[in-house]
Order: structure tokens, then sequence, then C-alpha cells
């Protein structure tokens, strides 16, 4: 049987089906091409930019800091770093012992490197030292040939040429925190710093500006190969302050080796002049991180320097709340300038009696004697007979009791007492032997410097309501400062008693008085005790302030203005524990307003 | 019983000359232009540098065109008359090296001829297809039919397969095989035993997975899922995709494919190197690469009908089908419908084994055509 003619038909026919199976076949590929490049095209796309696009964030320059005439408080200094990059040297023993010969380093510092070295890849810049002087970074230059894959890299590091002089004000920067991190970007970078403290944390978005953004093709290893995209962002913008540099540093200079806080303000616009808590610290110190040793040395001190004293210190105002009384009692009309109290020494009420500081009394006394000699008895009385709710007026009105507003965070209240605050704080009645104690600034009364400045502002500008400011006042900010309801004619009265205070030579401020060509100051003091003075010392006598240790010693406070007639400058001074308001806080005042004078701000 | 044609009775001998311009120039024009297409993208593999590759695959196949035009010359007979002695010659030359390469050449499977590599493997796909043919040529229908016939044959593929799947090498063995089945379809072995031997081999798999290396089973595993390990095994194929499907419609331009130039994309200029044509001249290239090879394959199955004698038919379809399966194979790897099993794409990838394998099979095709008019009788052994 012959079937070599079915063997060839078998042959076309399973051929034709074989190659029909082929051509389905490579026509799916064509459509499976489709799919990909045009039907899913975008998606792929977006991938594809995502493998070869890493965005980098381009750290904005922080706005610097200036004083009034354009003194720089804060600015960005370059950092000079030596970086290495592991895989342009031969051998990293051998480059890294050639880099100790120029900058030694620590074993820890050289661990460091390694380890860094070790978890990047191999053309990672790894830094090995930063903050590096002109010297060694000629040096280093110097040494390059011997010093393969090591360069220098120039970076910004926060810096305050003023020193210990700012830092209360301006606070510092220092390393994002974790919770700080969350949204942008620009926080994510290492190193990068915010502020963490004073006006570098209040205007944080400002100094800040708006980080750039550098898109960069990588390849599949990292690598970068070239840059697409530059974004160069906004660089912060820069603060003036109303701060006087040389005014600053003069009064902090005052304290000597002193502690506490001076508040200089212009009278007029509420401008802060000068803002002094000592002592105080370098921000320099944290801005490149700060050693255990210092930070612990800061901490440990008595005399807390970190703190703010100016704004977190509250203290009893003492003799110089007796202004706020005084012009109290004069607006409500218990007095007036010619009435007169005796003081005989003490003053008995119910079972208890108060004392004035001079035991044997200042005989018959008008407000402005009363001031001047800061007689106790006269301002029980008035104060018995005010009542607390109209002392508690008119210190308010005068900005105590309240945040002044400043924009500092760390700004405390102050306390002024009332009935209302005394039920709700302690569920007890008002008592009139409170009152008493509070028509001389002690008992439950407490300001805070920033505050007794603002009262003494407000009270010799002829009542108008100014509020401290770090930030020139535009005109129109400056019409907004309202009068308040205080009769000039009072006014004069309190100030006329202020200015016996230090010109009169009975006058508790006697010693601190000026006269430069005319212009003199006015002002109060005020001493407040530290510690109680128990029924059995008083009758043993009191023991003198200097046999005792310096943490239990009296406040001493001095508020005060110049010039008398047209007062531009208001100034108040705490000195902690500086025993008397009237020796050691008035002429710290006095040199302050003299210098304020002098400059003519 | 049978009828006896005398060689040349129905045409004469051709001349050299003659037979060079029987030559069908549209086929050589079509393989030429895919060659320059893979040494352009070569070219751009190397990010616009004519070394390490575009320069050497240009001499290369230059000398694969020459050996592509000496064996599409000689005497179509030769081919029928020693298919038998290439294959044993082919079978030692693997188990050689198969030996060798576990003894002396450090796992090495091929033989060094500098410029290229003669890879055993690749041979045998050749002497495979001639060895069948010769096979095929001789037997009658009714052999072909029946289990005895089929069982030679079988062996004759299976033996080397085996050999080649213990390199270890799946890919060249499972084109072996798949050619092998091709051909026994062809020839007319019936339908019910390829439905036999599927079944078999759905009972036999999962014992055959058994015995598959951990590199080819994560292979199989990450084809089926490619996020499965997205950094290992799955990135080859989910970065091709990525490549692939960025290119769009036009691409993104010669010298600007970014997957492949940033080095996204492994293995640009060898497996993968259809992605990274399709990523910068887009679903257009690589729908041209596609249609070329069509019409060469087609070019197949018409010299394949048009060729009078059965052993060339034969010769064309396993060998063309060979072509097909690297064609497709490595698009469709490269395209993520079937796993990465380390194909090439002939004559665009970079490499000398398979374009020397392949342009050989073209000489072969050619050779076939060119004496389509040749009769060549039943067997040279003069079968019962």
């Amino acid at each position: 049987m012959n079937r070599d003619n079915d063997k060839g038909k078998i042959l076309l026919r399973r051929t034709m089906i074989v190659a029909v199976g082929a051509f389905v076949l490579l026509l799916m590929l064509i459509f499976r091409l489709y799919y990909l490049q045009v039907y899913q095209g975008d998606k792929y796309k977006v991938l594809a930019d995502e493998n070869r696009i890493s965005s980098r964030v381009m750290v904005p320059p922080r706005g610097s800091v200036y004083d009034r005439n354009g003194v720089v408080l804060a600015t960005n200094e370059q950092n000079f770093q030596a970086l290495i990059i592991a895989e342009q040297t031969p051998d990293l023993e051998e480059t890294l012992n050639g880099f100790k010969k120029i900058i030694p380093l620590s074993n820890d510092e050289e661990n460091k490197i390694k380890r860094d070295i070790y978890n990047n890849k191999k053309f990672v810049p790894v830094k090995i030292k930063d903050n590096l002087t002109w010297e060694e970074v000629s040096s280093l230059l110097l040494n390059a040939p011997y010093l393969p894959g090591v360069f220098i890299n120039e970076g910004l590091n926060r810096t305050y040429p003023q020193g210990d002089y700012t830092a209360h004000f301006l606070g510092y920067v220092g390393a994002v925190s974790e919770e700080d991190a969350k949204n942008d970007p620009l926080l994510m970078v290492p190193g990068f710093k915010v502020g963490k403290s004073g006006l570098e944390k209040t205007y944080e978005q400002d100094l800040r500006g708006q980080a750039g953004d550098i898109k960069l093709e990588v390849n599949a290893y990292g690598r970068v190969m070239k840059e697409i995209e530059r974004d160069k962002g906004i660089p912060g913008e820069d603060l003036h302050l109303t701060i006087d540099s040389r005014l600053q540093k003069f009064a902090q200079d005052a304290f000597g080796t002193e502690s506490g806080a001076a508040v200089v303000l212009d009278v007029h616009s509420g401008e802060i002049l000068a803002f002094v808590s000592v002592p105080s610290f370098d921000p320099n110190l944290f801005t490149t991180g700060i050693s255990h040793k210092d930070w612990n040395a800061l901490l440990e001190n008595e005399r807390h320097p970190l703190t703010n004293k100016a704004v977190s210190g509250q203290y009893s105002p003492g003799s110089t709340f007796k202004i706020v009384v005084a012009l109290a009692a004069l607006e409500a009309g218990i007095i007036d300038e010619n009435t007169v109290f005796d003081c005989t020494g003490s003053m008995p009420l119910g079972n208890h009696v108060f004392h004035c500081w001079r035991h044997w009394g200042h005989g018959k006394q008008n407000v402005v004697e009363a001031l001047k000699n800061s007689c106790d008895i006269f301002f029980y009385e008035v104060a018995l007979q005010l009542g607390i709710e109209k002392i508690a007026a008119m210190a308010r009105m005068l900005g105590m009791g309240h945040k002044t507003g400043i924009t500092l965070d760390n700004e405390r209240d102050g306390l002024i007492p009332d009935s209302a605050w005394k039920i709700e704080r302690y569920g007890e009645k008002w008592q009139q032997g409170e009152s008493v104690i509070a028509g001389i600034g002690q008992g439950y009364v407490l300001s805070t410097p920033l505050q007794l400045a603002v009262m003494i502002s407000r009270v010799v500008n002829g009542g108008y309501g100014i509020t401290p400011s770090f930030m020139k006042l535009s005109l129109k900010e400056k019409g907004k400062i309202k009068k308040l309801p205080i009769s000039r004619k009072n006014i004069n009265i309190v100030k006329k008693g202020m200015f016996e205070v230090v010109n009169n030579k009975k006058g508790t401020a006697a010693g601190a008085a000026f006269d430069l060509d005319g212009v003199k100051m006015g002002g109060k003091t005020g001493t407040t005790q530290v510690r109680r003075i128990t029924m059995e010392e008083r009758e043993s006598g009191v023991m003198k302030d200097e046999d005792l240790p310096w943490r239990l010693r009296n406040h001493a406070l001095f508020v005060g203005y110049a010039p008398q007639n047209n007062p531009h400058y208001a100034v108040a001074v705490v000195v902690e524990h500086g025993s008397s308001g009237s020796g050691v806080a008035a002429p710290i005042a006095s040199k302050i307003l003299q210098e304020a004078l002098r400059l003519n701000i | 019983m049978y009828k006896y044609y005398e060689a040349g009775f129905k045409s004469r001998n051709l001349s050299l000359k003659e037979k060079f311009f029987n030559i069908n120039f549209g086929y050589v024009f079509c393989i030429i232009l895919l060659a320059a297409i893979g040494v352009i993208t070569l070219y751009s593999a190397a990010n616009g540098n004519w070394s390490p590759w575009a320069y050497r695959q240009m001499v290369r196949f230059g000398f694969a065109l020459g050996i592509m035009l000496a064996l599409a010359l000689i005497d179509v007979r030769i081919y029928l008359k020693y298919s038998y002695m290439a294959y044993f010659l082919v079978l030692l030359l693997l188990i050689a090296v198969e030996i060798g390469g576990h003894v002396g050449m450090g796992a090495q499977r091929w033989i060094d001829l500098k410029l290229f590599k003669l890879q055993p493997s690749e041979l045998m796909k050749i002497a495979m297809v001639l060895a069948l043919a010769k096979y095929f040529h001789s037997c009658t229908l009714n052999k072909i039919e029946s289990i005895r016939g089929v069982i030679a044959p079988a062996l004759m593929a299976l033996f080397p397969a085996a050999l080649i799947i213990i390199q270890p090498d799946l890919g060249t063995a499972l084109m072996l095989l798949f050619t092998t089945m091709v051909i026994f379809f062809v020839v007319g072995v019936q339908w019910w035993k390829f439905a036999l031997l599927g079944g078999a081999g759905l009972i036999f798999a999962p014992i055959a997975w058994h015995f598959l290396h951990d590199y080819q089973k994560s292979r199989v595993l990450t084809f089926l899922n490619p996020e499965r390990d997205p950094l290992g095994s799955g990135y080859h194929i989910i970065q091709s995709k990525i490549a692939l499907g960025s290119g769009g419609v036009f691409g993104k331009g010669f010298l600007n494919g970014t997957q492949s130039h940033l080095n996204f994309l492994p293995e640009k200029h060898t497996d993968f190197i259809f992605t990274m044509l399709s990523e910068e001249f887009g679903m257009i290239g690589g729908t041209i690469i596609i249609l070329i090879n069509m019409v060469i394959i087609a070019y197949g199955y018409i010299f394949a009908v048009r060729t009078s004698s059965y052993f060339g038919k034969l010769v064309i379809i396993g060998l063309n089908t060979n072509y097909f399966m690297y064609i497709f194979i490595n698009i469709a790897m490269v395209l993520g419908l079937l796993p990465v099993v380390g194909i090439p794409l002939p004559l665009i990838s970079y490499g000398g084994t398979v374009m020397l394998s392949v342009m050989a099979s073209f000489g072969i095709i050619l050779c076939m055509d060119v004496n389509r008019h040749l009769n060549l009788g039943r067997s040279s052994f003069g079968d019962e």
C-alpha cells in the first residue's frame, strides 16, 4: 500500500497548523507589548521615574538677627568639614593616620568614622571632623596629595557673636526632636537645626525659610548621575530687633557677679532696649552640640543660668508695688496729695501687729514722703481703706498679674491676688490683713521683672497702655496704643514721690542719683524677704542679711526711669538675694539709665 | 513496490553561481536587518560606545554570515548523507564536555574558539533536526504511525536532552524536546499519542519538580508571582516590565532609556536586550522586531512548502521551529509571560554561540531552498 502521497499531505496539513500556531503566539506578543506599553504605560512611567529620580532637600540659609543698629546678634557661619569618600582612598587606615598627623582624632571619633563608612555605600561621603579652623583647612589642603579621598565641604553653622549677652532672648537652635520632624522633609535633613528657645523658637517659621529641592538622577546603585532640576527655595527672613546691643552689654556687665534680671523699655513704644537675665550662658555651645560636662554645669548651677529670669522669674515686687497702691488710692479718691498718716513704726490689726521697716517710725507722712521713705505704715493704712479689689484692678491695668504678650514662650503670669482668686485657690475668704501685706507688695503678689518694667513705663509715660516688644512698632501700631483711665495729675504726684526717692538726700535711693546736665532719674526701691522672720527673731533682733547664706538673703529691686521731666527710658532691676534695693539694685539701674541717656537710643 | 528516482532526474545539478543566485535575498536581507538593529542596540547598551559589544558583535556577524553562505552553497546531499554521523559526533562532543566539565574544565560547557564559544548543546539542536529529518524521510507513514516507529527517534531526542538538563541548561533542553515534538507532530504522529504524553506529563510534573535545582524552582515561582521577591529573583522581571512599560508607544529615544542606562535593567545586552530596545524605541520598535521575525519565520514555512524533498521540508520546519522558539521564549520571558530561562534573542543579543547556531540554521534552510527542485531519494541505505 503506497501511502507516500498521504505522508506528504499530512506533512503539509500539519505544517499549516504549526505555522498558524506560531503566528498566533507571535501576535500575542505584540498584544502583550500593547498592554504593557500603552494600556499600562503611564503606571510604568511613574515607576521608572521613581527608580531614577531622587529628590534632595536643599537647606535654606537661616535668617540672621540684628539689633536696632544693624549689629549682628545671630547669623550663620561657614563651617568647614573634612569628609572622606571611601572608594577614592586606596588604603583607608593609612589615610586616616595621615589625617591624624594634621588634626588629632579621638578613638571614639575614629571608630564612628569607620562605622559610618561601613554602614554606607562606598561612594557616600562620610564626615571626619567639622568646625575646622582656617589653619586646619589650609594644612589639610596642602597635604591633599597624601590624603586621597579626603575633601573639604562648606556648611553653615548658627553662631551668636554676642555670646551670652543675647542668650536669654534669642535662645538657641538645636537638633530636631522626633516629634517635630513628622511632616516637613526639611526637618528630616540630618544635622538640620531648629529654634529651641527664645526668639529663635518664636520666629522659627520666618527664620527658617522654604526648603529648596534638587532632583537628581541616580542609577541602580544610588550613584548620582546628573542634576535634573533645582528649586533654590527661599532663604529665611532676617529679624531686626529693638535691642541695642551696646546697652544690652552694658546692662549685663552692670550686674557684675550678681544674679537677677533687668529690662529696659522705651516708655512710649514698649520697645525692649535691653533684656538681661544673669548669669547667662553661651548659646554657641548648643549649636555644635553641648558636652555633658558643660550641660551638667549649667543645670547644677544654683543661680540657674538657663532660666530666663526676666520673664520666668516671679518675685514679690515689694516696695516697688507702692507705686501701684499709691496710684490706686489717688484714683479712688481715698487720699490726695495732702492726706497724712502717722507712722509710729507699727500698726495693730485684730490680734496682729504690722511693722514698718523702720522700727521707730517715720512720723507724719503724705503720699510723696511715704514713697520717698518707702514707709510701710502709710501703705498699710491706704491698702486697708482701699481694699484688695481696687489695688488689683490698678495693678492689672498697669500690666501685672498676666502675661505681657511678649513673644517668648516661657513667660510666666505673675500673680495679682483678689478675693475671688483666694476662694478659688484656697477656698477661703480674703482677710483684711492680706490686703495690708499686699499694700507693700508682699504676700501673694508676684511679678516678673518684665512686668515691673511695663508697670513703671505705663505710669511714667502718662498712662499709656504700651506692651513690650522685641519688634519695632510701626507708626500705625504706635497710634493704637490706648490711653489708660488714669489722671495725669495723680500720675504726677506719684512721679514726684519717685523723684524724691532718688533725688532727695533722705530718699531710699539717694545714693544712686545722678545729674547729667540737669537730666535726672526717678524710681522706687524694693527689698523683699525670701524667708519668714519669726516673732522670736524679731524680738531678739533680726539677723543681718550679710550674715545669712546667699540663697536666704533678701531680693533687691528697683524700678526707675529717666529723664524725670520727659521720661524716655524705664528700667526694672531685680537682683536675686541682692540684700538691698537701695544699696544694690538702684545703683545698677542708675548706671543703666545713664548709659541709655548717653547712647541716646 | 517503491518508486526510485535518480538524483538529477527531475533537475540537473546546479553550478555554484546558479546556487548563489538561487539564494533568497529577501530572507538574507531580513537577517542582516535584524543583526544591524542588534548592533545599534548594543551600541546604546554601552552608553553610546562601539566597545565592548557592538563592534565585536559586528565582526562576529560578518563571520557568521560567511558560514551561512558556505552552508547554503554546499551540496544538499551531504546533509542527508552525513546526518546521523553529525548527530553522533555532536553527541560525543556533548558527552565529552559533560565529563570534561566535571573533571577539568571548571564546569565549563563550551569549547573556546576565541570569536565564538562552541557549545555542543547548540550544535545538537541542528544535528537533532537533521537526524530526525533523515529518519522520517526514510520512514513510511505506517511506520510513523506505529508505536515502534517513534521509539527510536524519541530516544534520539531524550538522550541528549537528558545530558543537557544535567548541565544544567533547562531552557535549551526544553527547546530541544519541543522541537522534537513539533517534528513528530508534522510527520503525522497521531493526536492521541500527544494527548497521552500530555497526561503522563501532568502526572510526572510534580516528580520532575522535585529534581529541579533551587534556582530553577525559584525562577518558576517568581514567574508565577514576581512580587514574591522584588529585590531577588523577581527583580529582573519587575524592572524589565517597568522599562518596557515606561517606553510607551514611541519610546524614550535612542540612548535615552533610563532603566537601561542607569542599570536598573539587568542583562540589558544579552537576555533582556528586547526590553532595552522597547524602552528606547517604544511599542513601535518592539513590534517591528517581532514583525521582521514573523517575516523570517513565514519565509521558512514558504520554503518548507515549496521544497520538493521530504527531508528538505522537515529540516526547514525543524530549524524554523527552533528559531521561532528562541524568539518566542525570549520575548515572552522579558514581557513576563514565561519564566526567566536564560534564552537570548538571536541576532540581537550579544553573544557568539547562539548567533553561530542560528546563522548555521539559516544557511542550511537556504541550502534546502536553493536546491528545492532536487528530489532526494527515499533512503541512502535502501530501506525495506
